[in-house]
């Protein structure tokens, strides 16, 4: 698929909409005032949602943990799994596909991590404070936020949005023993009919952690700052502009399980908004937005002893970018479209210092300077019947990378000397969702098929180091399209006080790009083991399966549990890594009065399906318990929360498959949160 | 007409990232023939001066790309038919000997003779190298001898090898490309000569020189797609690809073969053996 000649060429569905535009927008000015259409049937979606506002008063009782970072937020959700590098910016996985096979966004916004090591998943760049919710698509259900394989998450950006609420504020402070984490938050909101502000802001700082047995893992403090400043102003009835920005930056980044740390990981991430209830007559909710972020990544070892020769690795990474999609609702159909696209521009570089200072400094471009523009289409239609409902969905994308420093596409040539600077690629997604209901039975199947361009690193990383496996890896710009079929199916089983779902998707990855070692070169980082090329493997085969329930034992007791199967193997029958065991958590949750009270336990098998090709070695089964209690308090009209919590009562001493080298979790660690809002 | 606007923006932006274009215009330009060389020498006569270039600031061991140019004072023109041969000698405090050198030719520029030589060892005090100069002016034959100097490389690396071959012959063996080398893969370029007698240095013609290049300060990394030497008659150098993966230091490990594969100087970089005996330097 690359090199693809598109037919459609960009520049004609640019000319296309914009005529389109023009056409269309003349109309418009007499068509907006139209009233809006009654909200689109409400369809189940096999997407999850995760509720996140820490400072929400209502969500705050169902948390059982409100200032907790969002990675441990995500890690809740059934279909993320979080690859953990130490303490900080854990990476999500979904159905056992990490970073480059999801599209993780922003509120809509593509942003890309600038450390080549993925020691920052955008998911690091947000914090609790901003957030609303998670939403989860899994597989080709998250196509809707980018060109995805295993499924798509979208941090949705907590905002007032003209509720008429005035002003409201919070406060909030949280401990953690384990690593003496402190919290500070505090946001001040004001909401009326015609505009509105959010502003927020937390504080994190955590010194090294202690696995259980109080035994201290260096290297695993962090500091972080996160602020954001959301607003809205509405310019007429059902017609309104909103703007954001989020300042993120985190210092002094521990990572116990790489040989590096961070000195730096900064973003600045804005954007633009405009929203209008209705579009030409027919179409509703159009919401617009204009973005661009810039993140900043410096690696730093300086405070590692023993490092064999000292090296700075910063990287960069730009994108400016846009979406537009509205709703379209006729009898029979739901549609839903979406255009969007994006620039990035990714840097990173190497300088080593040599030991013998006489030498000059050695200097590599781990990251070319690669531009990425891609530009998609999506649509929807949710065809609903009696009992029963369809969700049709395809995304096509132009998805172009071009190498564009001279110094960068020349080290590549060593390796390809035929390489182009541009490789240009066309990806497409289609899938089909159908929900039945039979009585108390909810039956959920699908088929779908998706396609992801390599990410930056896999295309053209030069000797980037991972120390899961301890190789070299060098990108291949010539790789092939990855795609994907996958087929889901669930039945849930719904009663009002209990319910019941068993679910299992599968996934046959084409062309699934993966690590595979080249004997005959040289290792470049010192005590490396071998380098390894970026390779497409004809394919590999993903299974997961998941049964979880919930039971309302009285209006207080509530009792959750699921326990979910993965398997993922190559085309040899090789196990592919970083693939979970079985793993299971339950809960018992009480809320009653004020009071709110929960025990839970999480755990996993052993890990039976490891390979240690990939660096990884068998993990122990474990099982951690965990329990938090809280009340809230009414002062006048203000609201006191508090909330307490132990987790890992039996300070367990355990790694979890995600854990990369095995670095042993957290420790017993007790922790208290307090949130004052004042309404 | 506002929501227009938007939508034109929200386009216009979007356009930009896929309207981009290189626009490249190539206008000649006048060269000037002895452009950022420098002149080393000059040696001035009654009715003309000779003028001795090189891309370095002075003469180094090694190889030395040299143009000459004689300005013929009377016509003020630099002059064309001036057929010159040359002859570099190290006089030392026992013995005289030459040094490997090609001839002088205007092929490129009829005004500039180019040629190079290889400088074996540096001069001092005591010992010392001399240039001597014959060529034409009007029909006259001319003579000129000139004492030149002749230092160590600026930089230290070691680029030239004088050294004896498991064959008893001495062989010369001097690197000349890339001259500012890059992270990529670079033309390698070598001259070899063997030291028939002190004044004799014929071209050594279809040996074998295998590359290996390594950086001793990184655990002694190597570099894929190198391609070993191997003798192009047209320009009477050796031509191989040499791949850095990155700037600083590197070792190029070389193995001298004769025609038939014999070794003649030099082992294979192992574990055990770190480096080569016979070997470039090179720093950038």
């Amino acid at each position: 698929m690359k090199a693809f000649i598109s037919v459609f060429p960009l520049k004609g569905i640019l000319m296309g909409s914009l005529s389109c535009a023009l056409f269309c927008g003349s109309f418009m000015a007499q068509l907006y005032a139209q009233e809006t259409p009654a909200d689109s049937l409400k369809l189940i979606h096999l997407n999850e949602v995760i509720v996140i506002s820490a400072g929400k008063q209502l969500d705050h009782q169902k948390q059982r943990k409100p200032l907790s970072t969002l990675d441990e937020f995500l890690e809740s959700s059934l279909s993320v799994n979080m690859v953990k590098r130490g303490a900080y910016a854990w990476e999500p996985t979904m159905n056992d596909m990490a970073s480059e096979r999801l599209a993780v966004t922003i509120d809509g916004m593509q942003i890309f991590g600038a450390c080549t090591d993925k020691m920052d998943p955008i998911t690091s760049y947000v914090d609790v404070s901003n957030l609303a919710e998670a939403e989860i698509g899994s597989g080709q259900q998250g196509a809707m936020f980018g060109s995805t394989i295993g499924g798509g998450i979208n941090l949705k950006l907590q905002k007032s949005n003209f509720k008429p609420t005035g002003w409201t504020g919070s406060l909030e402070s949280a401990y953690e023993s384990n690593n003496k984490m402190r919290v500070f938050g505090g946001e001040l909101n004001y909401s009326d009919e015609k505009f509105y502000f959010n502003l927020d802001g937390i504080y994190r700082k955590a010194d090294n952690y202690k696995a259980g047995g109080d035994k201290e893992v260096l290297f695993s403090q962090f500091e972080k700052y996160n602020f954001s400043i959301n607003s809205g102003y509405k310019l007429a009835d059902g017609k309104s502009i909103s703007a954001t920005l989020i300042y993120d930056k985190a210092n002094d980044v521990g990572y116990p399980a790489l040989t590096m740390d961070v000195s730096l990981a900064r973003a600045v991430i804005g954007s633009v908004g405009f929203n209008q209830d209705t579009l030409f007559g027919n179409f509703t909710n159009w919401e617009s937005k204009l973005y661009y972020n810039d993140i900043k990544h410096t690696m730093d070892d300086t405070k590692r002893p023993d490092v064999p020769i000292h090296m700075d690795m910063p990287g960069w990474s730009e994108t400016a970018g846009f979406y537009t999609q509205a709703n379209l609702n006729k009898e029979k159909n739901h549609f839903f479209f979406k255009m969007d696209g994006f620039y990035n521009k990714s840097y990173a570089e190497m300088t080593m210092y040599p030991t013998n200072s006489n030498e000059p400094l050695m200097f590599m471009l781990t990251w070319p300077d690669v531009r990425t523009k891609d530009v998609g289409f999506y649509a929807e239609d949710h065809i609903p019947f009696e009992k029963a409902s369809l969700k049709l969905s395809a995304r096509l994308a132009y998805h172009s990378n071009t190498v564009a420093d001279d110094f960068g596409l020349n080290s590549l040539k060593i390796f390809y000397p035929e390489m182009d600077k541009t490789n240009t690629r066309f990806l497409k997604s289609f899938s089909a969702q159908y929900h039945k209901m039979l009585n108390d039975f909810h039956i959920n199947g699908g088929l779908s098929y998706g396609e992801r361009a390599p990410s930056v690193s896999e295309g053209y990383g030069f000797y980037l180091f991972n120390s899961f496996d301890n190789h070299d890896y060098i990108g291949d710009p010539d790789l092939n399209t990855e795609s994907s079929a996958d087929a889901n199916l669930s039945v849930t089983y719904k009663k009002p006080i209990f319910e019941i779902t068993a679910g299992a998707n599968y996934f046959h990855v084409f062309n699934y790009i993966i690590g595979v070692v080249d004997p005959t070169l040289s290792t470049m980082t010192i005590g490396a083991d071998g380098v390894k090329f970026y390779t497409n493997l004809d394919y590999a085969r993903l299974f997961n399966a998941t049964l979880s329930g919930r039971y309302n034992i009285s209006n207080a007791f509530k009792l959750t549990g699921s326990v979910s199967y993965h398997r993922g193997v190559d085309d040899a029958g090789k196990n592919l890594p970083l693939i979970s065991p079985l793993s299971y958590r339950s809960a018992l949750d009480f809320y009653k009065n004020q009071y709110s009270a929960s025990l839970s336990v999480d755990g996993a098998g052993e890990q039976i399906n490891y390979n240690p090709a990939y660096g990884e070695t068998k993990t122990a089964a474990y099982a951690i318990l965990s329990a938090s209690f809280g009340k809230r308090f009414f002062l006048q009209d203000n609201d006191l929360f508090l909330k307490a919590g132990v987790e890992n009562i039996f300070d367990t001493n355990y790694s979890s498959y995600t854990d990369w080298n095995n670095i042993p979790r957290m420790g017993r660690n007790l922790y208290l949160t307090i949130s004052y809002s004042i309404n | 007409m506002k929501t227009l606007n938007y939508i034109f923006a929200i386009l216009l932006l979007s356009a930009t990232f896929v309207s981009c274009s290189d626009d490249d215009d190539n206008t000649p330009v006048a060269v000037d023939p002895v452009e950022g060389l420098n002149m080393i020498y000059e040696i001035p006569a009654t009715d003309h001066t000779v003028q001795i270039y090189s891309e370095k600031q002075n003469l180094e061991v090694g190889y030395n790309e040299i143009s000459i140019r004689i300005k013929d004072m009377a016509s003020d023109k630099y002059v064309t038919n001036a057929a010159p041969t040359w002859m570099p000698m190290m006089h030392m405090e026992t013995m005289e000997h030459s040094a490997p050198h090609s001839m002088l030719t205007n092929t490129e520029e009829n005004t500039v003779y180019k040629g190079y030589i290889v400088f074996q060892m540096p001069s001092n005090d005591t010992e010392y190298w001399e240039m001597i100069l014959n060529y034409s002016l009007n029909g006259q034959q001319k003579e000129e001898t000139l004492r030149v100097s002749v230092s160590q490389p600026a930089d230290g690396m070691k680029k030239t090898q004088v050294f004896m071959g498991a064959d008893d012959t001495r062989y010369i063996l001097a690197y000349v490309n890339p001259r500012d080398p890059e992270v990529a893969v670079n033309d390698l370029q070598a001259v070899l000569y063997k030291m028939e007698s002190m004044m004799s240095f014929p071209i050594v013609e279809n040996y074998k020189i295998t590359v290996d290049p390594r950086m001793p300060g990184m655990g002694n990394h190597s570099s894929p797609n190198n391609e070993d030497m191997t003798y192009t008659s047209a320009t009477k150098m050796y031509d191989g690809k040499l791949s850095l993966t990155m700037t600083g230091y590197w070792k190029i490990n070389l193995k001298l073969m004769n025609a038939n594969g014999e070794v003649l100087k030099g082992e294979d970089v192992t574990e055990l053996n770190p480096e080569s005996s016979l070997y470039f330097e090179l720093e950038f």
